[in-house]
Formats: C-alpha cells, structure tokens, sequence
C-alpha cells in the first residue's frame, strides 16, 4: 500500500474552522464504544480472534453509509511513519498505534477522505465510532456516529445488558459508551489566572479535561481538551448536552477574560502576540513545544483581530502538519532532531508567506 | 502577564501566585491566591487530573490480598478471567464477565457513574424477539418525550418515524 497516497487527506476536514467558535472551540469529537456479542475483549483475543472480528466488522460495513467511501487500513500493513501520521491527526490513539512494540494483527482503522466520521477496530474496545468536526458541534457530531451506530448494529451483535447497557472492555465507558470532547484554547484564562478555578468548576460538574493528545497528554499552547466522565445513568443527549452547555459557559468566561487582557494589559498583549508572529514567521529552527507556544500567542491576536493574518485555518494546518511524522512524510525519509527543527521553522515560514499548498478543505 | 502578577498569600512565602482560590464557608466567601506550591499543600492541583484507573479504585475499594467476603472467587466461563485479573488491570476480559461478577459490577459502577441502570439508546439486536422490540420502544418513547422537551422538533420527527415502524402494523 502507498501509505502517503492512502492517507493523504483523512482527518483533514476539521482544520477548515468552519464551525461556530472555531477561534476558541477548534474541534469537537463523540466515540462510542462497542463489542461484539460472543468474542473475546482485544486484550483477551488472540491475533487469529482478532482478525475475525475485524473481517466481521469490515463486510458490516458493506450496508452501512460508509460503504464505497471508507477504505479499511490495517496498522500490520502500515510504516511506523503512517501510522505516527494518523495519531498526529488526532484519528488514533497510541495505542492502536503500536509505535514501540508494533502493531497486532487486526487493528485497522475504517476511515474516508470526505466524511469526519471513522472507526476504529480492536483498538480497547471492538469498535470505536468517532466523529470530529470543526468548532463547537456536539449534536452534529453525536448525530454521526448514532446513524452510522444504527447502520452496523442491524448487521452487527453488540455485547448489550439490559440494566448495564452496552458493554465495553473497562467499566469507565459502559452503559452509553459515548464519550465527547471539545478541544479549547484558553489562552486568556490562563494569562488571567481564572484557569484553575474554571478547571474546578469543570470537574465539579462530571467533565473532566486533559491535553492535546487525550489520556495522558500534557496541557501546551494553552489548549484543553473538556470531556464528559461518566457514562452511565444520562442519555446520549443528555451527556452531549451538558458538555455543549458547559463548554459554552467556558467559552463565554475565554471571550470575557480576554476583554480583560485588551482592558487593563493592552499594550503588553499586543506586543506578545506580535513578537510570536515575528518568531514564527522568521525562525530558523523551532520546537514543537515552542511552536505550539507560539501558535497559542498568534491564535489569540487572530481571533481579537490584533493581526489581520494568518486564517484560523492555516494555523489549525500547521499546528497539524509540521509534527514530526508530517514532516518526516512531506521530505520523504527520517529526519535528525536539528533537521526535524529547521524543516518544521522552514515549513511554518512558508506557509505564513502564502506559499503551502493545501491538500484539503478552502484555505484562505 | 507579569505586571498583573500577585504574591502568593501563602505564610511567608513570595512566590508568583498561580492559584486564584475562593472558598465558601457557612456562606462566608474567602479569597487567597496561591503558588503551585502552597496550593499543592493545601490539596489543590494545577495539573491534569490522572485518568481513572479502574485497578487502583479496586484496589482502594478491596486491599490486596484481604479478599472480600463479597468479592466473586468464579472465573469466566467464556474467557478464563477471575476477578482478581480484573481487580490488577481493571479490564474485563468478554461481555459475559458482566454475569459472571454480576454484583461487584453492580457495586463498581455505581460508584464509578452513580448508577447503574442504562437510561441511553436501546440496542435492537439484528434478529429481535418481541421483549426487545418492547424495550426498544421505550427507549424511543423516552428519546421523544426528551427531543419534545428541548424542542428539538427535527430529532423529534425522526423519533416519531421510528417509533412507527416498530409499532404492531408498523
């Protein structure tokens, strides 16, 4: 398989900002978790048991909206660099990833170049659906998965309890199996110094947050990610309601707490977020961590209109593609950390210049 | 930004504060700003929280090595797993686990979700015999009742449809 040709576009489609509060809000996601009825969990199956549940899985989804548009990528047929690609998409988790001991057999993930829906197969659990899409959209996102929920589960047994509800490998995701998140920037709560009383707040009312990359990862460039803890007891609707109404609040304490920064630190906000842009735009090696502490600068003075460019979007685009696996694919072969530096300060330069060429979505 | 910076109210301590931290007191409302250091000591965290790991809170609910007199001694009959694999990883092993240690299930996710009663979607299996279909009614009379309530006329329709199709002479 040419994995470059193959995942060229997939997991794009969220970078074009083009939903409500994209400036702040720059992604949501649902999943929800399922198994099979009469298999063993990933963990307890063999590689042949996991090979049917993916052949099971895959021929379910000859009758669902996803057939003739998702290709199914199998993590064993797949270079390191490819799959390091999709986890810099936000499209799989570490896991699946396989990255330090290597993949198992029949961990595949179903996904299409149009559509922000994918599942993943044998990751914890048998399935995950998920859906990501731009800006602040719970029920559209919850609404894509339930369908596509709805169309494998005409074909497919999935492990359900009367009492418990759907069944899943840890006791953290049974009964809905959904969980959703929304990825925020919160630069002016956190220069203000509001955000951990606003990340109080937050885990007192069964949302939990965590960084970039999910479980595990740390909070850089002022971006949180806000999710629902529990999902047992509350509806689907229920749950994604309340994070919408939570995650508003949040939006609405960023929006406030930046008038504040504008009011009583003008002079001194102007001047970091224009330094930012001066790094980013004629640095000659950069970090990642440095980048994405840049970014954070150069997003806020986008969305106060303090620098009338670069889009949303663009800088969505670079905060992707300039990791090191997307940089690693763009020159064609492994990079040293000093390359990996330069390539990546040469790589947002251009773009800022106006000379990146988009694979997806409307640019600007 | 620096300039707004304040002193940790701390006892004797000059550090930046990091923490704004507001606490209520028979209804006496007190405001201290905090270093990451001081807020640590007074049990405030300015990191992530961990992720739930499901083997710690078993542990913590039932110490090692003291089992339980309620805690199961079965093993699965589908999958081989005892309770004490799951109390060390925290993962079930197949779905029929859930019956096999069906009351500490119960327990565990009570206190994990407060509950353990499924209110969500009701899965209509693909060869449904008539208790299903029942249930799954409900479901969808309870998802109507709700998309009513917060006038979500277009989810509502949908629901209605449904319902319909499921119906006797649906």
């Amino acid at each position: 398989m040419d994995d470059a040709a193959a995942i060229f576009d997939f997991g794009l489609g969220w970078l074009d900002a083009d939903g409500p509060d994209s400036d702040i809000v720059l992604s949501t996601r649902v999943r929800l978790a399922r198994n099979l009825q009469g298999h063993p969990y990933v963990a307890k199956a063999s590689d042949g048991q996991r090979e049917v549940i993916c052949r099971t899985v895959s021929r379910a989804f000859a009758n669902t909206s996803m057939h003739g548009r998702a290709v199914l990528l199998r993590m064993t047929e797949m270079s390191e660099r490819a799959r390091t690609v999709l986890l810099e998409r936000r499209l799989i988790s570490r896991e699946i990833a396989g990255l330090r001991r290597g993949p198992d057999g029949g961990v595949a993930v179903a996904i299409s170049g149009d559509s922000p829906v994918s599942v993943l197969i044998n990751e914890e659990d048998h399935l995950r659906l998920q859906s990501l899409v731009a800006g602040l959209r719970v029920a559209d996102a919850w609404g894509m998965v339930d369908r596509l929920d709805e169309e494998l589960g005409r074909g497919l047994h999935f492990a359900y309890h009367h009492e418990f509800g759907y069944l899943t490998c840890c006791p953290t995701n049974v009964g809905t199996g959904l969980r959703a998140s929304a990825l925020l920037h919160l630069p002016g709560l956190v220069l203000t110094k509001e955000i951990a009383r606003a990340l109080q707040g937050i885990s007192e009312v069964g949302l939990t947050f965590r960084g970039l990359h999910g479980e595990g990862s740390e909070v850089v460039g002022n971006f949180f990610q806000i999710s629902n803890q529990t999902t047992l007891g509350q509806s689907e609707e229920d749950l994604v309601e309340h994070l919408a109404r939570i995650v508003t609040t949040v939006l609405e304490k960023e929006r406030r707490a930046r008038q504040v920064l504008l009011r009583d630190a003008g002079p001194v906000t102007e001047d970091k977020i224009w330094r930012a842009y001066g790094l980013l735009r004629y640095a000659r090696a950069l970090e990642y961590e440095e980048l994405m502490n840049l970014l954070s600068g150069v997003r806020l003075g986008v969305s106060l209109e303090l620098l009338p460019s670069p889009s949303i979007y663009l800088l969505n685009r670079i905060m992707i593609l300039s990791q090191a696996a997307h940089l690693e694919e763009a020159a064609g072969r492994a990079l040293t950390s000093p390359e990996r530096r330069a390539h990546r300060a040469e790589y947002v330069r251009r773009v800022l210049a106006g000379g990146d060429a988009p694979t997806s979505g409307s640019g600007d | 930004m620096s300039e707004a910076q304040r002193e940790c109210d701390g006892p004797d301590c000059g550090n930046p504060a990091v923490v704004h931290w507001t606490q209520v007191v028979n209804n006496e409302s007190s405001t201290q700003y905090l270093c990451k250091e001081c807020a640590a000591a007074k049990g405030i965290s300015t990191e992530p929280p961990a992720d739930l790991d499901v083997s710690d809170f078993l542990a913590q609910l039932e110490p090692k090595g003291s089992r339980a007199p309620s805690e199961p001694s079965e093993t699965c009959s589908f999958c081989s797993l005892t309770f004490e694999d799951f109390r060390n990883t925290g993962r079930l092993g197949c779905s029929h686990c859930f019956t096999t240690f069906d009351a500490s299930m119960r327990r565990l996710l009570k206190r994990i979700h407060g509950s353990s009663q499924h209110v969500g979607k009701v899965y209509l299996p693909p060869d449904p015999a008539a208790a299903d279909i029942d249930r799954r009614l409900d479901g969808l009379r309870r998802s109507l009742r709700r998309a009513i309530e917060v006038e979500d006329f277009e989810r509502a329709a949908l629901l209605r449809d449904e319902i319909r199709e499921h119906e006797p002479g649906g």
